[in-house]
């Protein structure tokens, strides 16, 4: 086995001395991403280029060490949480960061993993596309994470999530070998392991080059913001919405926590005494586009809206959306923690599962808000506490997992966008049999036979003939 | 015995032998010919149920892409798959086989269509990936993995596919032969239409959505650009090949097709990629074979899915003619 101090040899050797580090402070740092799971990492190191990415994987393979990648750090669920039978070298991609080559025309860029997702869509904006996946991190995650974890975000509704943004990957697999998975054109020649590699949560490999699908700005758009009186109520215009043949650009629902919190922040003018706020946004064409809004206004004004505002212009709309994303940070006006859940739930149970929610956070006795893409089922309660109330965690997590098993029961799942990880490995089998779960070993077996790439996500433990799911090591919880 | 377990049971255990999947027949030769003579099996066929409320339908692999559309269409919805024999081809058959319509450019590719599989694997065991939701990303995507993979992985039996609204409206509109009418100009002037298609000669654009939409595309790119006839819908592609061309380099290679065998006819999707021609024609389009990673991965994914070889025996998602070459090389030594 080769020591700490060869292998760091190695690493700086093959990148440069000052972008391989291993002082405590920094190891500390890296020790954990946006989620609460903190893990341990031995050695962090910052390349800038494919080939010294694969060097440091390379060497990470010669010496059997385990190693994760890692972009913005942004994740919820510990995907990029160093953990393993030895503390993992983490292969941080932020300096990666260059948006490599864009074709207009063809509505194609090639960019590093490190460009920052709302830097890639301003960096193509004056040629009127933009790269559409956006989620309420864009301002600090990056491709390469979004590509990790097939993210979503509010207009993932009309336009897809990041799978159907990605045409071709350059990856590292955990060999060190170069491949380049998917292609620029439309079908390329065997299985599709571009598809296979988005979503994998670092498995797999590690995404040095991206060449993702840009798409054309809307030529108009509408948002529009409906309060109601009741979340059941809000909830139910919005399988109505769906169920009049109107796809909107985003459908989005707030609480009264939320809203209350965003208002105070943003100024916005949301109505802070309404139960629940709809934020629907609708585009295409001018003529499809008035149909739309009118369609959509008497919906949610049939199903008890009091009021159905449309933003007046740019600002208003840059406004509400400001409003939408900064929620999680402005609710630190309630209380210095938060723990933000990922379900889905079939669009249909929407009512039933935020009234389960509501329950079972009051049975713990839980501050909950409720922002989430209500459009495509996709829940994200938030529970907001003080770390260091004396056994708040604990109920934090019990209210977490009731979140879970009742989303599983509406006939739902356990992740929209924020992925696997760690956080909800061990649900896994709520919702994949034996065989399932089987299925998936062999993929990632098949990119990754020793085990050594971002071990221990994703599949439950018991789960796959690795070795990479052995107990966690001391310091991480789930 | 449900319909799933039947299947399982026909598929059966390891050693039972060789077994193909028969859907259509409609593109059997894709991934090339079987070796031996294995035995035949069936997915079951019809639509489950839809539901519009949701935007998803659950179907058994052998039911027709004519009896989905006819469900679906119940509800004021479709489906984003398309083949030349609607009547014949699969549901299954049309996602193993992963190729996409003329309505690619608006609709999306076949892959983008599939939420959640139940497939039948070497081990005669029924697997399930994915979930009957429009957004998930719980586990390792194989549905994406089983879109293409010409049923070497296993034989889809049941699965989930994301509808869309109806559009109120779809028209097909031609450009007289040999006008000014450009088709990248129209590609990249038209906002999100369902095609955009050159033989050399005709254009021919799809459009969809509301029916002030189209009209207003009509009026104000159309015109301008040429002069039109509406039209039934596309064309037949011409030619018994079809070549993936990046779509920056779709131009040139039209130009080296048309320079090279002037009188061979060809469709060209643009804005996609897809090129329809002959033989002839395929000749002069550059397909450079997948790296030797790419290939390495297909047969350690190919080993662990099905060890015995036992699916589909012979046939390869990967059919580049060196690859193919190669792999009967090999097969034979």
């Amino acid at each position: 086995m080769t020591t700490d101090g060869d292998l760091v040899a190695q690493l700086r050797a093959a990148l440069s001395p000052e972008r391989v580090r291993t002082d405590p402070m920094e190891l500390g740092l890296y020790a954990r991403d946006a989620s609460m799971l903190v893990g341990r990492a031995s050695v962090v190191c910052f390349p800038e280029s494919t080939e010294e990415v694969a060097a440091a994987v390379a060497a990470c393979a010669r010496a059997g060490r385990p190693f994760v990648a890692r972009g913005s750090g942004t994740g919820l669920a510990g995907g990029a949480t160093p953990v393993g039978d030895e503390p993992p070298v983490v292969i941080v991609t932020t300096k990666m960061n260059r948006i490599l080559d864009v074709d207009a025309d063809s509505r194609v860029a090639w960019v590093q993993p490190g460009v920052l997702n709302l830097d890639l869509s301003r960096a193509v904006a004056h040629f009127g596309l933009h790269f559409a996946p956006d989620p309420s991190s864009q301002q600090s995650c990056s491709v390469g994470g979004n590509v990790a974890n097939n993210s979503g975000g509010p207009h993932c509704l009309l336009y897809g999530v990041t799978n159907a943004h990605i045409l071709a990957v350059e990856v590292v697999l955990p060999d060190g070998q170069v491949v380049v998975l998917g292609g620029l054109d439309p079908e390329p020649d065997g299985l599709d392991l571009r598809g296979a590699f988005v979503g994998s949560e670092g498995t797999m490999g590690i995404a040095t080059r991206i060449a993702v699908r840009l798409t054309p700005l809307p030529p108009t758009v509408a948002t529009l913001l409906a309060d109601f009186p009741t979340m059941a109520d809000a909830a139910r215009a919005v399988t109505a919405v769906i169920a009049a043949g109107v796809v909107p650009a985003a459908l989005e629902m707030m609480d009264a926590t939320i809203v209350e919190v965003v208002e105070a922040f943003v100024h916005a003018g949301f109505p802070t005494d309404a139960a629940a706020v709809l934020l629907v946004e609708v585009d295409g064409l001018s003529g499809g586009l008035a149909v739309v809004t009118d369609v959509v206004t008497s919906v949610l004004a049939r199903h008890g809206a009091r009021a159905v505002r449309v933003a007046a212009d740019a600002a208003e709309r840059a406004a509400w959306w400001k409003g939408r994303k900064s929620a999680f940070g402005a609710v630190a006006r309630i209380a210095p923690n938060y723990y933000l859940h990922d379900c889905v739930v079939p669009r249909t149970h929407l009512v039933e599962v935020l009234e389960q929610v509501s329950r079972i956070c009051a049975e713990q006795d839980l501050t909950l808000g409720n922002v989430f893409h209500a459009g495509d089922g996709n829940l994200h309660p938030l529970i907001v506490f003080d770390a260091r109330v004396p056994g708040v965690l604990e109920r934090v997590h019990a209210a977490g997992a009731a979140i879970v098993e009742a989303c599983v029961a509406a006939g739902g799942s356990l992740s929209g966008e924020h992925g696997i990880g760690l956080e909800k490995r061990d649900a896994m089998p709520l919702v994949f049999g034996p065989a399932d779960l089987r299925a998936q070993a062999h993929l990632r077996d098949a990119f990754d036979p020793a085990g050594l790439c971002n071990p221990a996500k994703v599949l439950p433990r018991g789960g796959t003939r690795c070795a990479d799911v052995a107990d966690l090591p001391e310091g991480v919880w789930i | 015995m449900t319909a799933l377990e039947d299947f399982a049971a026909q598929v059966g255990p390891v050693g039972a032998g060789p077994v193909t999947c028969v859907g259509g027949r409609t593109q059997w030769e894709l991934g090339g010919g079987l070796t031996g003579a294995p035995r035949e099996v069936m997915a079951p066929a019809g639509v489950v149920g839809h539901q519009p409320g949701e935007m998803i339908v659950r179907v058994r692999a052998a039911t027709t892409l004519a009896a989905l559309d006819e469900a679906t269409a119940a509800g004021g919805q479709i489906v984003a798959l398309e083949a030349d024999q609607p009547e014949r081809a699969t549901v299954g058959g049309v996602l193993a086989c992963g190729r996409s319509g003329l309505r690619r450019l608006g609709r999306g590719p076949v892959r983008d269509a599939l939420l959640e599989a139940t497939w039948v694997n070497a081990d005669g065991e029924v697997v399930r990936a994915g979930a009957p939701l429009v957004k998930n990303v719980t586990g390792f995507d194989l549905c994406r993995l089983m879109v293409g993979s010409i049923g070497t992985l296993g034989f889809l039996a049941e699965v989930v596919l994301r509808c869309h609204p109806r559009p109120e409206r779809e028209e097909w509109w031609r450009s007289e032969p040999d006008s000014d009418a450009d088709a990248f100009a129209l590609y990249r002037a038209l906002y999100r239409p369902l095609a955009v298609l050159w033989d050399g000669r005709s254009v021919w654009v799809g459009l969809t959505g509301y029916g002030a939409d189209v009209d207003a595309q009509v009026r104000g790119v159309l015109e301008p650009a040429g002069r039109w006839s509406q039209v039934e819908g596309p064309p037949s592609p011409v030619g018994e090949l079809r070549r993936s061309v990046p779509a920056a380099e779709l131009r040139a290679t039209l130009d080296a097709v048309s320079a090279s065998c002037p009188g061979s006819s060809w469709l060209a999707e643009i804005g996609v990629g897809v090129l329809h021609c002959s033989a002839e024609a395929a000749r002069v389009v550059p397909a450079p074979p997948p790296g030797a990673g790419v290939v390495e991965l297909h047969r350690r994914i190919k080993e662990r899915f099905d060890p015995e070889g036992r699916l589909n025996p012979g046939r390869s998602p990967l059919t580049h003619p060196q690859v193919m070459a190669a792999a009967s090389r090999g097969a034979s030594a």
